[in-house]
């Protein structure tokens, strides 16, 4: 039975953060609104580990296939978009690069200086 | 064909399934980066439904319950960062600074090659949220009024990019520190990319999973800023 009270808790959560998102008059969506309450909840310990763990680890593993369907909606829209598809895809390319060395190497140093002193 | 198809509510799904099954497979056989389950799943099920000459629809009337739980499956990472949450104070600096200038390099990045292939400025919001998680990044979208559609194929090829790239990126720059390496894939490549980290390793994985979050905030408001300029 440990999955349902895990699943009801988690969907609840899920539920603020739907509220949060209708009510608050910003483009924040709602998963946002949802891990930051959760992680409240866990900080304040308001909410155990042990009441969502399992559930939460289950969802955590799966998530890769649940990207598979919006993927291959890429087949609907191509008409409309296959003309600047090489445009968008170097923007893709580029920036993804340039964002991996800038986060990467920014955080790496601060550490480093941080470890020194 | 389709008229079967069009009933069913677990073509999709098992099609969906069995795709990634088969990409996790061979990427297990072959050890080959560009076999990811996720890139090879979706380019298995194109290529079964235009062969076969079926629908999306028909296909997403059974898929879209594979990604049912998305937004909860997300909202559950932050079980991830709550782990991590002596790792994280102590490098709480270096968080906000790393996360802060990756996302900074993303939006500014976007913005030099928008003006360098004379994109629209629609053309130019549609990509500016392209490196966040896609539930944001198409809210984003929609606020900005870019083309929606756009935004959230960008935002999965640059997810399953940084799935694919992130590994060889961070050897080639020589990226080791493991709260840099899953900052830098968090940042860059949102949910996907943090399939990726959680591979590499736990503390990867949390940090990438709490950058998703942070990113996304700090995007809305560089977009504020950026979407202002070009």
């Amino acid at each position: 039975m440990k999955y349902i009270p895990q699943y009801l808790i988690i969907l609840t959560i899920g539920f603020a953060a739907e509220i949060m998102n209708a009510v608050i008059p910003a483009p924040v969506p709602a998963c946002i609104y949802g891990i930051i309450i959760l992680f409240i909840l866990l900080c304040s310990g308001i909410l155990k580990l042990d009441h969502i763990k399992e559930s939460a680890r289950f969802l955590i593993d799966v998530q890769p296939v649940m990207f598979i369907p919006a993927g291959v909606g890429l087949i609907v829209i191509w008409s409309e978009v296959k003309d600047s598809v090489l445009f968008y895809l170097a923007v893709c390319v580029v920036s993804t690069v340039f964002t991996i060395l800038v986060a990467g190497w920014v955080t790496q140093i601060v550490i480093k200086r941080r470890k020194k002193s | 064909m389709n008229g079967i198809l069009f009933g069913s509510q677990y073509f999709g799904a098992a099609l969906t399934i069995g795709a990634f099954m088969v990409g996790r497979v061979l990427q297990k056989k072959t050890g080959f980066v560009l076999f990811n389950p996720i890139l090879v799943g979706v380019a298995i099920c194109i290529a079964v439904l235009k062969v076969f000459d079926i629908d999306y629809e028909a296909y997403n009337h059974g898929a879209q319950f594979v990604s049912y739980f998305l937004n909860i499956a997300t909202i559950s990472l932050a079980i991830l960062l709550y782990e991590q949450l002596t790792v994280l104070k102590k490098n709480f600096l270096a968080i906000i600074i790393g996360i802060s200038s990756g996302v900074l390099a993303s939006v500014a990045s976007v913005l030099a090659l928008s003006i360098m292939f004379g994109f629209t400025h629609q053309e130019f919001v549609t990509m500016l949220p392209h490196s966040i998680t896609t539930a944001m990044g198409m809210a984003l979208s929609e606020e900005y009024e870019g083309y929606v559609s756009v935004t959230v194929a960008g935002i999965v090829i640059t997810g399953i990019l940084g799935n694919v790239i992130a590994v060889p990126a961070l050897k080639l720059f020589r990226i080791t520190d493991p709260v840099a390496k899953g900052i830098a894939i968090g940042t860059s490549s949102h949910a996907l990319g943090t399939a990726k980290a959680l591979e590499i390793g736990e503390v990867e994985g949390a940090m990438s999973g709490l950058s998703i979050a942070v990113a996304g905030l700090i995007t809305v408001i560089a977009m504020a800023v950026f979407s202002g300029i070009y």
